[in-house]
């Protein structure tokens, strides 16, 4: 890659309130996001939940990077590279399960479950090899936050919560609609392939501005009580928490209704083993409020989305081709809740979802609109002229307006002119 | 009468009703491919493995009867993008075997190939269907549809129109 590629001038590709097609289709330019953002910020992994006991493993992903997410025998979370330090053969295909130990099947070496090397076959075709020098590589920074683990390429930056920053408090918020505060990813991916740039779900996944009319078919056969959440007269907010962070908050329509679970399309009468649950570990004001508010729909930069009812984690494959992985999300001590959660997921997300479908048909739209030119731009500058600052100084528009992508251009910007 | 029908005569019965499934589905004939189901009928298609538990686990589809109706209702919309334009699709259903018959219920596997043609580009999809059907008149009705596809464990694109 010549100079010129590597450091363009970063203000001709994005401005403000607009954005040039090359960012969603070059792929000098995702070769360095790889670089600047996938291998440097903190990227979510996966969710402690999903390695409960010690042993347990899980493979997964940051950037192009293959990772092994596991539990060491002291209970540990290690983000290992799927890598054997030999030959650099895969060395776990398995995609979960429970390893003492993993044994390379290239020439049997051998390693813990914490990720050291702990044997190779005829030793004594090694003199003095250092075992401690060959273990397998590690994310060099790990760290979780409500049980969702983040790693980091960079082996000094902002701490997570730095990171996180005001976007953390909704993850809180996702914790309190389970009567034991924890959420547990239990329930398997789905995972939708798209030929799109991954920053057209990560902008899509926030923009209120889309589901009138992408998802018209759905809301025009099935009451479902969300697209008023998107009408021109709605009083739920975007909101840019920094740092490329972004949320549809839609408490406040939510308050307006004044109803328990109606943001599940349910009610307490119909949920009554949970209600009660919730009122006994919150007490009947604070369980009301709760069940009132709903949980949050946010966009944490750059790959994890908590959609509500499900969650879905953003992987790049290459500059026009990504994944959605996506599962119900599930809360500790709510069965009745996580079983409508896994129907209501399963009906709306995915390669068949009723909402999903279209929505990754739009990303391959536009992704096959962003070649028509090169001198053309992305406009996103919808609602800038309402846009104002919440109690907490963050950023706040319309339900439909552009703010979450203007902010998330402005971090994006940030990070790559850090060359 | 089911007595006097001979066997031969049965599975000739069951794959003239499997072609014609898969030729509405193929034929976007939504309202005629939703009279074939039962009034119970149950459509799934797993994910990351065969035989996974649905009640516990994600699936790309596990429909109840009214989602069915759902799903059908969305696609007469004109709206579901996804699907405008259709997708082209034609489908071969094989090696159709009765694997379990009584007085009610018929369980019949089959293997599916299905080539379609969308914007996005051209994809084969291949699987293994299993059939619960029950006897209706002279004709039959879907108790249960399950196709497992060959790679439900991989990221697989789209798949909107009736599988």
């Amino acid at each position: 890659m010549n100079m010129l590629a590597r450091n363009p001038e970063w203000g001709d590709l994005i401005r403000r309130d607009r954005v040039r097609g090359d960012l969603y289709r070059n792929p000098s330019i995702f070769q360095l996001e790889l670089e600047r953002i996938w291998y440097r910020t903190w990227v979510y992994v996966g969710h402690e939940s999903e390695i409960p006991r010690p042993h347990d493993f899980v493979r997964k992903s940051i950037g192009l990077q293959p990772i092994l997410m596991t539990r060491g025998p002291d209970g540990h979370v290690h983000l290992l590279l799927n890598r054997c330090t030999h030959r650099g053969n895969q060395l776990c295909a398995k995609e979960q399960g429970n390893a003492v130990t993993f044994t390379c099947p290239f020439h049997a070496w051998n390693f813990g479950s914490d990720g050291r090397l702990v044997g190779c076959a005829f030793p004594d075709g090694y003199e003095g090899l250092d075992k401690n020098a060959h273990g397998l590589g590690r994310v060099p920074r790990v760290a979780s936050y409500r049980g969702f683990v983040f790693g980091s390429f960079a082996t000094e930056g902002p701490s997570l919560e730095e990171h996180l920053g005001g976007a953390a408090e909704t993850l809180d918020r996702l914790a309190l609609t389970s009567p034991e505060g924890e959420i547990e990813i239990t329930a398997g991916f789905l995972k939708h392939r798209v030929k799109a740039n991954w920053k057209f779900i990560l902008e899509n996944e926030t923009d209120g501005y889309h589901p009138a009319f992408v998802h018209s078919s759905i809301f025009a056969v099935a009451d479902s009580g969300i697209g008023s959440l998107y009408g021109a007269k709605s009083t739920a907010l975007t909101r840019d928490y920094g740092n490329g962070h972004t949320e549809l908050d839609l408490r406040p329509e939510f308050r307006k209704r004044d109803v328990p679970l109606s943001w599940f399309g349910t009610t307490a009468q119909r949920m009554p083993d949970y209600a009660s649950r919730m009122n006994r570990a919150y007490g009947d004001a604070k369980a009301r409020q709760i069940m009132i508010d709903g949980t949050p729909h946010v966009m944490i930069f750059p790959n994890l989305f908590i959609a509500e009812i499900q969650m879905f984690v953003i992987e790049p494959l290459a500059v026009e081709d990504s994944v959605q992985h996506v599962t119900a999300l599930q809360f500790k001590g709510a069965p009745d809740l996580n079983r409508r959660m896994r129907q209501q997921t399963m009906g709306s997300v995915g390669p068949a979802g009723l909402l999903l479908a279209d929505d990754s048909e739009m990303y391959e739209r536009t992704q096959r609109g962003v070649h028509a030119s090169d001198t053309d731009w992305i406009f996103l500058g919808r609602g800038e002229h309402r846009e104002r600052h919440d109690d907490s100084g963050f950023t706040v528009g319309h339900a439909t307006d552009e703010v979450p992508s203007r902010g998330i251009w402005r971090h994006y910007r940030a990070l790559m002119e850090q060359s | 009468m089911m007595q006097v029908q001979s066997r031969a005569d049965l599975i000739c019965d069951i794959s003239q009703f499997l072609f014609r499934e898969a030729r509405y589905a193929d034929d976007h004939r939504y309202e005629d491919w939703e009279a074939l189901w039962a009034e119970d009928g149950v459509y799934w298609i797993p994910a990351n493995g065969d035989d996974i538990d649905p009640e516990r686990q994600m699936s790309i589809i596990y429909d109840n009867r009214s989602r069915i109706s759902l799903r059908v209702k969305q696609l007469l919309t004109g709206k579901r993008h996804t699907q405008e334009p259709q997708s082209r699709l034609r489908r071969i259903v094989g090696d159709i075997e009765l694997v379990k018959a009584d007085a009610s219920e018929l369980h019949v596997a089959c293997n599916t190939i299905i080539f379609e043609s969308a914007l996005r580009g051209d994809i084969i999809w291949a699987s293994r269907n299993e059939f619960v059907l029950r006897r209706h008149g002279d004709d039959f009705r879907i108790a249960r549809k399950k196709v497992a596809l060959v790679n439900n464990d991989k990221a697989i694109f789209t798949m909107s129109f009736l599988v």
